[in-house]
């Protein structure tokens, strides 16, 4: 069954960049068909049940980085999304041994808030230090919303973009651009110790720039990673950590909604074996099923490594570029545990609004950087590095009433596991939950349900090669003008006419859909789509 | 070494410590007419490039131990052949493997591919691939080297100009290039190794040139370029290539001391500075220990930017700012080194006999796994169990350094804290650091420990006692993207001038760091006679 009129653009994956962007491109006339291999859109922004009667965000469980502009662009919250929580806390289990700034230690832990109330002697220093990041954060964030100019270029627009960057940058002032050059390339390690004496605070500081990277907080690249996040956070606007009723899904949802009131065809269950190319250039997908699908440009939501050697294939590609791709470093470093409960944990007897927040187990900067030795060499830490929230305090209807689930991030679990995973999954979930027992004594006894997604789980539940959330590590040599590889760092790829739109371009992933809203503005400027 | 500059003669300018930088500084000045005295603190001079008789009549390079980075166009400028420097290109190196192979390295192209095919044909394919990429980039560095990097923050035509020339010659890379370019800068050494590579023996032997001196394991983003720093060098047009100074690297500084005293320049030795003198937020000289002050309007401190700025030079005259930034600086101790006397040649049964590959450096580090463990015990405060060393047998070609027959061994190693998170160093601990060294190189070689006459065992605590570099840090700090270029050592002055009028640093703290190279004196000396003719009173 083959369709007669070309479509005007076919989005391979119904991710929320594959969405955005498809929405964008239909609002501007465009006929646009997505497909989706799944029985559902959203990729790894998707609500699942893991236990019966109990669901959680399977992989992302927090919106913070979607830009206000864009949800109202897309009038998501009129097509459904409501927030359960916005704003969110942020606060650091201190385990009972360690001292807590301002004193105040509980015998099962102590959930710190990060607020400058209770930083005690490091109170000064944080609001200086916050300060001075968010001005630096302010200046890179509109780097977010362009898609990066080429090097070498002479097109206008990209010489304008660079002198743009820059300019921005200077505008912070002598002494400020000074530091931002300083501190750009360095570790947050060694910064954080230039500016806090408290363990807790540096530790829970520290997890911000390494969450979702495969760095530890002693590895150059930790600031940029940690500017990243901040500029992110910044150009998403005032919300703040936020959690969709329903879970991430629910977004997701949404933008199907905001997608096919714009006119975009969505089909699921429809996975794409590979991309048509016709002369050189792509002419639409050829699905699984063999059915062929015409279309004069086709956007790739997928991650580069699939969408290159996979959709396309090698032999489309020249050697060099085939070269960079199969370098490109994507291997996931986050685990994600999902437990089930028969009732409410006390976290450190947390209560109230730190209770529903967002809480770090990364106590020191010598507790992550070394459950990041371990991953380096295929191994995982005794003492996992974790972020925790338990969704349903805010959002009671993602379980049975007076049950709850515990949603939260395993940082530092290798792709490979040394002996591999078979048996070790149970090992390391019940490492996590022994951890956790230490500040909720009774958890384990609680828990009804668990499951654990590895980084080959993720790969195999999304579809993400390599199980990265971002699609690519985040990394100097993987940034902005050289991200996924050069040549490829504009939406556009070395094969005229088909794009890339998901987390493996700039700006990267985390549930921001800026990806897609790029791609959508590159291809609309082009003359050929 | 000769006293001179005293009563009557008027002193153009002062170097404080005699280390290579410093002496090459002083050359400069000394050949562009200006009365100088470099002052160092103990009996000798060449800091940390210096041949010590610690044992009967055997030599040690006990510090730095092989030539190549020494900037070639300095050694013509300075004559220091004419003055009595030779260096001796040497042949090969290799690594041990833990179960008994080795991958030896020759100059000739064809034996050195046949080598690594034996571990790997796609390696061998690689190599050429790898060694012109990295070649590549140390073509568009070097000339970088011998500049002043310029204010990025400031609008004044000295730096834009500077600016625009290093933004030409990056765009003239031509796209494909610039973006390797970015990526090497940025890039782990391990990352950019497995571009090329795939047998670990191979990886770990390239992998060590980014890890010497340095705080940071091979997986650490930023490596590549260390090893990059590591190839800079030309011997006799052969860029990458290594060699050694005839008499140890003491010949170096002893040749250098020379050129300076025929152009008229002066040295005394044990002559500790205390105090710099500050009138009016300018220089007017120094102040030994012991009270003696010697005038000159011109300071050049060839001590690290720590040692100068938090030690020497008054708080009350420098910035409020600039001192913070100076405490930032981080230069950290992460390598010890023995020295040892040997009663003969050591056997290594993993060589063929009659290989030229032990007459250069030989490692036992085989995989990267292991060079990264090494960088982990450092964090936590200890020496490495399974320590990355670099051991040479200079006297295996330079006969002078040892009597007949017998020999003396260098070896390098990374990692050892400056600080152990057991305590202080002390006897016992440091005889442990050693143990562990000379056991690792005992299992490669089962005659080694019977050879031993005599272990220096040095560790950062000894190594910064003895030579005065903080920490024991052979680069005088880090080689981080953040203390580079235009933020080496504190940005905004990382143009050579101190806050303080007509005080200059010299020393491996600024632009382009570290290794026996010579071009942060150079380029200091460059700085002050730029300056100089503005102020045409003080030209002598």
């Amino acid at each position: 069954m083959a369709s007669t009129t070309p479509y005007d653009i076919v989005v391979i994956g119904g991710g929320h960049n594959g969405l955005v962007c498809a929405t964008l491109l239909a609002r501007r006339g465009r006929s646009v068909l997505l497909l989706e291999a799944e029985s559902a859109v959203g990729g790894a922004a998707a609500t699942r049940e893991f236990a019966p009667g109990f669901r959680v965000s399977s992989c992302a469980h927090l919106v913070h980085l979607m830009p206000a502009r864009l949800i109202e662009e897309l009038a998501l919250e009129r097509h459904g999304l409501e927030w359960a929580s916005q704003a969110l806390p942020t606060s650091t289990l201190v385990p009972a041994e360690a001292p807590v700034p301002g004193g105040g230690a509980l015998p099962n832990g102590t959930a710190l808030p990060i607020e400058p109330e209770s930083l005690g002697a490091d109170r000064a220093a944080y609001e200086s230090y916050a300060a001075q990041l968010q001005r630096f954060a302010r200046a890179l964030a509109p780097v977010l919303g362009r898609v990066p100019p080429r090097l070498g270029t002479r097109e206008w627009a990209d010489i304008a973009g660079l002198a743009r960057l820059g300019w921005g940058i200077r505008r912070l002032g002598r002494s400020d651009m000074r530091e931002l050059l300083r501190i750009g390339g360095m570790n947050v390690y060694d910064l954080l110790e230039e500016h806090f004496t408290s363990s807790a605070l540096k530790g829970a500081l520290a997890f911000d720039a390494v969450l979702g990277t495969n760095f530890g907080p002693r590895s150059p690249g930790t600031v940029l990673t940690l500017l990243y996040r901040l500029a992110a956070g910044s150009a998403a606007g005032p919300r703040g950590l936020a959690q969709p009723r329903g879970g991430v899904g629910a977004l997701s949802e949404a933008l199907a909604r905001a997608a096919a009131a714009a006119g975009v065809v969505i089909r699921t269950r429809a996975p794409v074996a590979e991309v048509m190319v016709e002369n050189d250039r792509a002419a639409g997908v050829v699905l699984e099923s063999g059915e062929r699908i015409a279309a004069r440009g086709v956007v790739s939501n997928a991650d580069p490594k699939t969408t290159f050697l996979q959709l396309l294939g090698a032999r489309h590609l020249d050697t060099g570029f085939v070269r960079r791709v199969k370098h490109l470093r994507a291997r996931g470093l986050a685990a994600k545990l999902h437990l089930a409960l028969d009732r409410a944990p006390a976290l450190a007897g947390a209560s109230g609004r730190l209770a529903g927040g967002r809480m770090l187990l990364a106590p020191s900067l010598e507790y992550l950087e070394r459950a990041f030795n371990h991953a380096k060499y295929g191994e995982y830490s005794k003492a996992p590095a974790l972020e925790i929230t338990v969704p349903t305090l805010n959002d009671p209807g993602l379980a049975p009433p007076g049950q709850h689930v515990l949603s939260a991030v395993v940082q530092y679990v290798p792709y490979e596991l040394k002996g591999g995973w078979e048996g070790e999954r149970e090992r390391l979930t019940g490492l996590c939950i022994d951890t956790l027992e230490r500040f909720a004594p009774g958890l384990a006894a609680s828990i009804v349900g668990a499951e654990l997604l590895t980084p080959p789980d993720i790969e195999r539940e999304f579809r993400i090669s390599g199980g990265h959330w971002h699609h690519a590590e985040l990394a100097f040599d993987q940034f902005y003008m050289v991200r996924p590889v050069p040549g490829a760092a504009q939406h556009r790829t070395p094969l005229p006419g088909l794009y890339l739109c998901g987390a493996g371009c700039h700006p990267g992933g985390g549930v921001m859909g800026t990806a897609g809203r790029n791609a959508a503005l590159e291809i609309l400027g082009s003359t050929t789509a | 070494m000769s006293d001179a500059g005293g009563r009557g003669e008027r002193l153009d300018a002062l170097i404080v410590g005699a280390g290579h930088n410093g002496l090459i500084a002083a050359c400069y000045l000394a050949r562009a007419g200006l009365k100088v005295q470099v002052l160092e603190r103990n009996p000798f001079i060449g800091g940390a490039a210096v041949s010590r008789r610690l044992y009967r009549d055997f030599t040690y390079s006990n510090c730095s131990y092989v030539c190549s980075l020494l900037r070639p166009e300095i050694m013509r400028a300075l004559e220091l052949p004419r003055f009595g420097l030779q260096i001796i290109p040497y042949e090969g190196g290799c690594t041990f493997m833990q179960g008994g192979g080795h991958l030896a390295l020759y100059d000739n192209h064809d034996a050195l591919r046949r080598e690594i095919a034996r571990h790997s044909v796609r390696d061998a394919e690689a190599y050429d691939r790898y060694a012109r990429d990295v070649m590549r980039q140390c073509k568009f560095i070097k000339p970088l080297l011998m500049r002043e990097p310029p204010d990025p923050t400031s609008f004044k035509p000295r730096d834009l100009k500077e600016l625009l020339y290093l933004g030409q010659r990056f765009h003239r890379l031509g796209e494909e290039r610039m973006y390797d370019t970015l990526r090497f800068w940025t890039m782990s050494a391990a990352d950019f190794l497995d571009e090329y590579f795939e047998s670990e023996i191979v990886k770990a032997h390239f992998a060590g040139s980014s890890i010497i001196g340095t705080a940071l394991g091979p997986r650490s983003p930023g490596t590549a370029y260390v090893l990059l720093h590591h190839y800079m060098g030309d011997i006799d047009d052969t860029v990458g290539a290594w060699g050694f100074a005839r008499g140890g690297m003491g010949a170096v500084t002893q040749a250098l001391g020379r050129s300076l005293e025929a152009s008229g320049g002066s040295i005394r030795t044990d002559a500790p500075v205390a105090q710099l003198k500050v009138r009016s937020g300018r220089t007017t000289g120094v102040v030994l220990e012991g009270g003696e002050e010697i005038d000159a309007p011109v300071v050049l401190s060839n001590l690290d930017v720590r040692r100068t700025f938090l030690k020497i030079v008054d708080a009350k005259d420098l910035p409020a700012d600039f001192v913070e930034r100076v405490r930032q600086f981080k230069i950290r101790g992460s390598s010890g080194k023995l020295n040892i006397a040997l009663d003969g040649l050591p056997r290594f049964p993993a060589i063929p006999p009659g290989s030229p590959c032990t007459r250069g450096d030989m490692h036992v580090t085989d995989t990267v796994e292991m060079m990264e463990r090494a960088y982990d015990d450092w964090k936590e405060g200890r020496w490495s169990r399974a320590p990355y060393i670099d051991m040479l047998i200079p006297t295996q070609i330079d006969p002078t350094m040892t009597p007949d027959g017998k020999h003396y061994m260098s070896v390098f190693v990374q990692y050892c804290p400056y600080r152990l998170a057991e305590g202080e160093w002390n006897a016992e601990r440091r005889q442990g650091f050693g143990n562990t060294v000379i056991d690792t190189i005992a299992r490669h070689s089962p005659n080694f420990k019977d050879l031993i006459l005599h272990a220096e065992v040095r560790t950062p605590w000894d190594i910064e006692n003895e030579v005065g570099l903080t920490e024991g840090n052979i680069f005088q700090g880090e080689l981080t993207m953040d203390q580079l270029l235009f933020n080496r050592p504190v940005p905004g002055f990382a143009q050579y001038r101190a806050p303080v009028r007509g005080l200059y640093m010299c020393g491996s703290s600024t632009h382009p760091g570290g290794g026996v190279m010579g071009a942060p004196g150079a380029n200091a000396a460059r700085a002050v006679l730029k300056d100089l003719r503005r102020l045409p009173e003080a030209v002598s």
